[in-house]
């Protein structure tokens, strides 16, 4: 979550006229596999994706990011066949496939919770679509020790996979499905029910996975640092709509409105005056930045991130805060600063003492600009912030999922 | 089923055994003497009685009277409409079964209570409505008697008998298939699709394999009062519809306690070991009877 990586991306940002445009297709290379056109979808009257248009490259790690029913699983479920459009248009490889059923798509899936057939074992399981598609048996029985090989299971074939661990159960899944030799690879949260460790082994084992067999991987979590580690695009989503498509540093680095920048990673959210072009005014002073392009005193949102706020002297500050609270984190502090009011989280590496008065640095290159949206005001200030809170919430999403 | 089920869900288990409180320790026993009072000592008795004439004297003429001509054929008889009558509620009850389960929960409400509706109602008197219905100038054959069909005379046949069957313990199919359907995970049944099974194939592959237990607990509630029945038999049969059931109960009136034991016996031996055979080869994963 170092900011260091990514100095000469930040630079990029003068060649913002080469984003992704808002039709939402990002593949203007003819390689595409996928395509959304126009989808909406609701359940019951509750408009659950509206008006989404996507996308997606062959041989591609894709993530669907955002929070429970902002619709991520709903549009996976439609590339797989499980639900259909109400509005709109799914297209793969051209032709449109908005009726074809499941078993007619060239789409595998990996569910949450994995769904194996308890009644088979872990060989029977995985050669299921094999035998489906009567493919002889002395071939099943290659594949199949492939694909064990492939996921790590060497000689769990007799095994009853009801008595399989999480991970292990994990695995089985994703050999069912890319013994298929699918050209995509659906994942629904895979890792959702594994705890850290075992999240972050699998994490890279997928990665690995998906570049050996050049499958495209359309995978859905809400784990933003999940999809950051993992995805070549990721696609944001809130309440039924993208927000925004790019690449992990993309979206970290340049999110488009206040609702990707308080999901992607943590940061402080501000109003400003984009006074003009590199020159913008928030927290009643005025910083160089690198943005330009907005009109002049057009208020906007200003992004700082935590880890790149330097804490200095007073006198050397360009801000002056009250520190109010101080956590330690391993790698660094995470403190609280109240600043006119308004509660900065910052991340350091040296200890400051509550209550102690300090400057605050900021680099032009740490500062971002967007521009207004419906969710500026909604995110960003840290006063109600608590790690029991947030820990409190994450479980709620994992009940709804 | 209920063992296996605790741990393959999410791998949950049970909290550690605590040290039990008076009312866990005695909870039990109410039970076992009931169990004592009104299963085991009477079992006693019958075993008793099986292997004694009416002096109280051993024998084994009770037992190898069984083996007899006259009693096989009935034995028979009765097992080969009981298959018959099993074979007919499976057929019928596994697909309303799946119905019912693939409906939306507020229909499988509705579904349910009309399946059970008539089993609010005493068996003999649903048996009597059979009997009205099925005779020969009942409102089957007054209604295809219109049509110059008939009548056709059903009362009093092997056909009565399996009919008054079917119709009395098909629910005793529907509700355990149905109970297992309805839990089944429909992620499975998408998982079956997604790798190419059509709707043919999920019922094959997927959901027939995983309702077996479901089946095996249908077939054995179906199975078991069909062989023993003697009122169905009697309202609905003729003469030579003789069911063991009726064999055993005569037996009885006449007083001849030894041979009611003795054949009692018989019948729930080869009843236990038939069920065992079963459990044994559906893993014992199939709820039905047996430990």
């Amino acid at each position: 979550m170092k900011r260091k990586l990514n100095e000469t991306e930040t630079f990029s940002e003068t060649t913002e006229s080469e984003q992704p445009p808002s039709d939402g297709c990002v593949a203007k290379t003819s390689n595409k596999i996928i395509e959304l056109r126009n989808i909406s979808k609701s359940f019951d009257g509750e408009p659950v994706l509206n008006d989404i248009s996507l996308c997606i490259n062959d041989s591609e790690f894709i993530t669907f990011l955002g929070p429970s029913g902002c619709g991520k699983t709903t549009t996976l479920r439609i590339i797989g066949g499980f639900e259909s459009p109400d509005i709109g248009d799914v297209f793969f490889d051209g032709a449109r496939i908005n009726n074809l059923p499941p078993y007619k798509r060239q789409v595998n899936t990996v569910f949450q919770k994995y769904a194996l057939f308890p009644h088979l074992n872990v060989y029977d399981n995985i050669a299921f679509g094999l035998r489906i598609a009567k493919v002889k048996e002395a071939e099943i029985k290659e594949r199949v020790t492939e694909m064990l090989k492939l996921v790590n299971l060497r000689g769990f074939e007799k095994r009853n996979v009801n008595l399989l661990s999480g991970g292990q159960q994990q695995r089985v899944a994703i050999a069912r499905a890319l013994i298929n030799k699918p050209k995509v690879l659906l994942l629904d949260e895979p890792l959702g029910a594994l705890d850290l460790k075992l999240r972050k082994d699998m994490q890279v084992e997928l990665k690995n996975i998906q570049t050996k067999t050049g499958i495209t991987f359309i995978y859905v979590t809400h784990d933003q640092e999940e999809a950051l580690s993992m995805s070549d695009t990721v696609v944001v989503m809130a309440e039924g709509k993208i927000q925004q498509i790019g690449s992990p540093t993309d979206i970290y680095n340049e999110p488009v409105n206040a609702f990707v920048a308080d999901f992607i990673g943590e940061s402080n959210i501000i109003d400003g005056v984009m006074l003009e072009d590199f020159k913008v005014r928030f927290a009643g002073h005025t910083f160089v930045c690198l943005d330009k392009g907005f009109e002049k005193n057009e208020p906007i949102d200003v992004v700082v991130r935590p880890e790149d706020v330097d804490v200095v002297a007073v006198e050397r500050g360009m801000l002056t805060g009250t520190v109010s609270s101080v956590t330690f984190k391993g790698v660094h502090y995470e403190i609280i600063v109240d600043i006119d009011g308004f509660k900065w989280m910052i991340q350091t590496t040296d200890y400051v003492a509550p209550e102690e008065t300090i400057g605050l640095y900021i680099e032009p290159d740490a500062i971002h600009i967007m521009k207004k949206s419906e969710y500026s005001n909604m995110f960003g200030d840290y006063s109600s912030f608590s790690d029991e809170l947030e820990h409190l919430s994450d479980i709620t999403e994992d009940i709804e999922e | 089923m209920t063992k296996k089920n605790v741990i393959s869900e999410n791998g949950i288990r049970r909290n550690p055994p605590q040290k039990k409180g008076l009312l866990q320790r005695y909870a039990a026993a109410p039970h076992i003497v009931w169990s004592v009072l009104f299963i085991i000592a009477p079992l006693i008795f019958v075993a008793y009685y099986s292997f004694t004439d009416a002096d109280g004297v051993f024998t084994l003429a009770n037992i190898s009277a069984f083996f007899t001509e006259k009693y096989l054929i009935i034995f028979f008889r009765s097992v080969k409409l009981a298959l018959i009558a099993t074979a007919i509620c499976l057929l019928l009850g596994y697909p309303i079964a799946y119905f019912i389960s693939r409906s939306k929960p507020k229909t499988q409400k509705v579904l349910i209570l009309l399946l059970m509706l008539p089993m609010w109602m005493n068996f003999l008197i649903r048996t009597y409505a059979i009997m009205v219905l099925v005779q020969d100038t009942g409102i089957i054959n007054s209604f295809l008697g219109k049509f110059g069909i008939g009548p056709i005379h059903i009362l009093g046949t092997e056909g009565a008998v399996i009919i008054g069957m079917v119709y009395d313990y098909l629910p005793f199919m529907i509700l355990p298939i149905y109970s297992v359907m309805s839990k089944l995970d429909n992620r499975l049944i998408e998982a079956a699709s997604d790798l190419g099974c059509n709707g043919f194939g999920v019922l094959r592959k997927v959901i027939f394999p995983l309702s077996l237990s479901g089946v095996i607990s249908g077939v054995t509630m179906v199975l078991v009062p069909s062989i023993s029945t003697f009122y169905i038999s009697q309202k609905l049969g003729g003469v030579d519809t003789l069911l063991i059931g009726d064999v055993i109960e005569q037996q009885y009136t006449a007083s001849n306690y030894n041979m009611t034991a003795s054949l009692s016996l018989i019948l729930m031996l080869i009843l236990l070991v038939g069920l065992a055979i079963v459990n044994h080869y559906s893993d014992g994963d199939g709820g039905g009877m047996m430990p």
